[in-house]
């Protein structure tokens, strides 16, 4: 049967048919699509876990459990999750565990952009990557079984052209009927990790490696395409579909296996060819593999080690190479009509848009102007540190209201650090919800640990809205929309230690203000939970607001909150009724009092 | 069997990736290997949204290359002069006549351009551009959210399928009380290429 699947949607159903019975992600673009395809499949346990670290530990246990597992994360879940990755590594498995990396060159939605295909020569684990959405559904089979065969997790690398990327695929297989009962095989020397039986592991880890080099040299689906003698051209993942598309008449040596990697294999195709290049995105992996064999190769010296490839990219850089000629020149075209750029940005009647506008206006001086060259603090400015989720959005003009933005989490230690360094102004630090469940706990156990003084400001939209609204542990449901536990979070942080908790609603911009001028000035850690649904999520719509012109004295403070109703249409300040969803935000700004309820 | 490459644009939540799911879809049915790829990063925030879908005998690159797309179908003025360059020499454009201000556009400071300014920016790259009066049916039809398959249906009248194929994958995708203006949306897309 042929089926139209994005790239995550092979993986989930790839792993389905291969008698998969558990996955755990925290959701991350580009890789969110693929426990939400799963969730729904008779058989399978699916959760978003806390974080992936959480997912990995949980995936780990089931699969010591004696049952198929998977566990799913962006490039930079892994980093979370790294320390139970390496540990899995060393101890090996019961059933076979999958963990799926996706990786997103070009940073599309991302806050770094790092090539995981490292990770799988850092922790030793075998690695495979698909070069669409076929090669996504036939190699999660394989991937089990390499697991279970060699005793180790296998990495399972996509990246965002390959997730998000829709291919045809012919479903070859059926979900297995019969499945072995789950238990647990007590052995202390193999589970428990005291550094007697890690070191007799250590020596498992080489010989399994040593075992896949051989493994993959016969693995059916890397493919050698024969055409020119004259260029070969060794790639892998998405950027081999753009190689075929450029090299129209090269041999190829197509890889899934990206580490170990066949190395006869690769010296065999070598020998058949004139000149071996790798293309390949972001860092030069497979190219330096290739030429720890001796093989003299290329492919960076071209190909753009930054960023996303395309077929455009690939085929400037073979042009640059001299692999291809270059195109005949045409006449320049015509000059370019400047275009407004759209920038993501916060949806109108978005819950963090009117706390971010008074910590503008709080934490920065008005009468600076934004630049992007570092400046000192004046006086009464304040530090805010904020975190990983559509707030971020909040560092675009006009709002403007950010200071840092690192990783998941880091807003508050970073804020205790600042407080601890001394530097003169205050700071506060801004996370989401699910960021906070995420990993800003274990920094709010730090603050009161150290006494510091910090400000945690949650923005508590009460899901998980950056990559489509998932459930998180304080929102009571689950990845298919079941009630599930639910973890109060004002109990939480006060069961932490944290005495001065104030609960105030998104939308009344006094009591934000004041609650954040309360606690900035407290004596004791703090902290602000400001409550509002997600717009996208929740789907509301009130009465929208309108301008009354006579009234408006053109100031403009309404612009500067930055809400995508709000627009200067001529000399007049106009509410688009089609995009306002009655907020009423904009009208606690207006010093006029020009903003109102539009009358039915 | 001819390459076809369709670039579809527009502004997150307007339907693009909906529309473009279908073309592959579409594409599939009718005995291509067919592909598609979105730049979808935040698109649900209001950014710009950009699908690409190829229908041939052998796709290999799910993204297409400038100069190389066969049908520019833009859901927003804008983006279509923001992708033109994505045409081929003689390429058509479909252009829906909706204007959505991005923000950088609301203080004045940079204008949204005239139709004129994005029309002529289209006429460097394109052989025909057509303005589909994709508003005026919303309306007509009362669904405004048929946008996409009001483009659908104009993009239908350059390619050689069956009426039924589009329209049974839009019985595929559209829920029942939205069919029947969903249906009429698809017509009238199809007639507004016939002038």
């Amino acid at each position: 049967m042929k089926q139209l699947l994005s790239g995550n949607e092979a993986i989930a159903l790839g792993a389905h048919h291969a008698g998969m019975r558990l996955a755990t992600a925290y959701p991350g673009t580009p890789s969110t699509e693929i426990l939400q395809t799963i969730a729904p499949m008779k058989g399978v346990y699916a959760e978003w876990s806390v974080n992936e670290k959480v997912a990995l530990e949980v995936a780990m246990g089931a699969a010591y459990g004696g049952v198929r597992s998977l566990a799913i994360m962006k490039h930079v879940g892994l980093n979370v999750a790294a320390d139970p990755f390496f540990a899995l590594s060393t101890i090996g498995t019961n059933a076979g565990i999958v963990v799926i990396s996706c990786d997103d060159p070009g940073e599309h939605s991302s806050q770094g952009e790092q090539d995981n295909r490292h990770f799988a020569k850092f922790a030793k684990v075998p690695m495979l990557e698909p070069t669409d959405s076929q090669e996504a559904y036939d190699l999660m089979d394989w991937a089990f079984r390499m697991s279970e065969e060699f005793d180790t997790p296998v990495l399972f690398r996509s990246t965002t052209r390959i997730s998000h990327c829709k291919s045809v695929v012919t479903v070859t297989r059926e979900r297995p009927t019969d499945f072995k009962k789950p238990g647990f095989l007590r052995s202390q020397t193999k589970y428990v990790m005291v550094p007697s039986n890690a070191r007799v592991r250590r020596i498992a880890m080489e010989e399994r490696i040593a075992r896949l080099r051989t493994y993959v040299e016969s693995f059916p689906l890397n493919e050698i395409i024969k055409g020119s003698k004259k260029l070969g051209v060794i790639s892998s993942g998405v950027a081999y579909q753009y190689a075929r598309e450029v090299f129209k008449d090269a041999s190829f040596l197509k890889l899934v296996t990206t580490y170990p990697i066949p190395a006869n294999l690769i010296r065999t195709f070598a020998q058949q060819v004139e000149r071996v290049i790798v293309i390949e995105e972001l860092d030069p992996w497979l190219e330096e593999e290739v030429r720890l064999l001796g093989i003299p190769v290329s492919g960076k010296e071209f190909i753009p080690i930054i960023g996303e490839l395309s077929p455009e990219i690939v085929e400037a850089g073979a042009i640059k190479a001299g692999l291809l000629p270059a195109p005949a020149r045409t006449s320049a075209p015509a000059p370019a009509l400047q275009l407004p750029p759209r920038r993501p940005q916060l949806c109108a009647g978005c819950p963090h848009v009117g706390p971010e506008f008074v910590l503008r206006r709080l934490g920065f001086d008005s009468r600076v102007k934004p630049s992007a060259s570092p400046r000192e603090m004046t006086a009464n400015e304040m530090v805010v540190s904020a975190d990983i989720g559509c707030y971020t959005l909040g560092v675009y003009e006009p709002l403007g209201a950010l200071d840092t933005c690192a990783c998941m989490g880091a807003s508050i230690g970073m804020a205790l650090g600042m407080e601890k360094a001394l530097i003169p102004n205050k700071s506060v630090a801004v996370l989401g919800d699910s960021t906070f469940m995420h990993s800003g706990i274990t920094p709010l156990i730090d603050v009161i640990y150290k006494q510091g003084k910090s400000t945690v400001i949650i923005l508590d939209n009460g899901t998980t809205a950056m990559t489509g609204h998932q459930g998180h542990p304080g929102t009571g449901f689950s990845v298919t929309g079941a009630p599930a536990g639910k973890v109060d979070l004002e109990m939480l942080v006060r069961g932490i230690g944290v005495r001065d908790v104030q609960v105030i609603s998104a939308f009344d911009l006094k009591a934000v203000e004041s609650a954040i001028k309360h606690a900035v000035a407290a004596d004791e850690p703090s902290v602000v939970i400001i409550r509002g649904p997600c717009v996208l999520r929740e789907k509301i719509r009130k009465t929208p607001f309108m301008v009354d012109a006579d009234l408006c004295a053109a100031c403009h403070d309404c612009l500067e909150v930055g809400c995508p109703a709000i627009a200067l249409t001529g000399d007049e300040i106009r509410i688009d009724s089609d995009v306002c969803i009655g907020c009423g935000v904009c009208a606690q700004v207006c010093p006029q009092g020009a903003i109102a309820e539009a009358k039915r | 069997m001819k390459d076809i490459n369709v670039l579809m644009v527009g502004v997150g939540g307007q339907g693009v990736i909906l529309a473009s799911d279908g073309l592959a879809e579409i594409g599939m049915k009718a005995g291509y290997d067919a592909k598609k790829t979105d730049s979808l990063g935040m698109a649900q925030r209001g950014g710009s949204v950009v699908s690409h879908v190829r229908w041939g005998k052998k796709v290999f690159s799910p993204m297409t290359k400038k100069g190389e797309v066969d049908y520019l179908v833009s859901f927003e003025e804008l983006e279509a002069a923001r992708w033109a360059a994505y045409l081929k020499p003689g390429g058509i454009a479909l252009v829906a006549d909706v204007v959505i201000v991005p923000v950088s556009a609301m203080s004045g400071k940079i204008a949204y351009p005239k139709w004129d300014e994005i029309a002529s920016v289209l006429a460097q790259y394109a052989g025909k551009t057509y303005r589909i009066p994709a508003t005026r049916i919303g309306e007509e039809v009362k669904n405004t959210k048929a946008l996409n398959i009001v483009m659908m249906g104009a993009l239908s009248t350059f390619l050689d399928l069956k009426p039924e194929v589009w329209k049974e994958d839009i019985r595929h995708r559209v829920p029942p009380k939205f069919l029947d203006s969903s249906l009429a949306a698809f017509a009238r897309g199809t007639e507004s290429m016939r002038g």
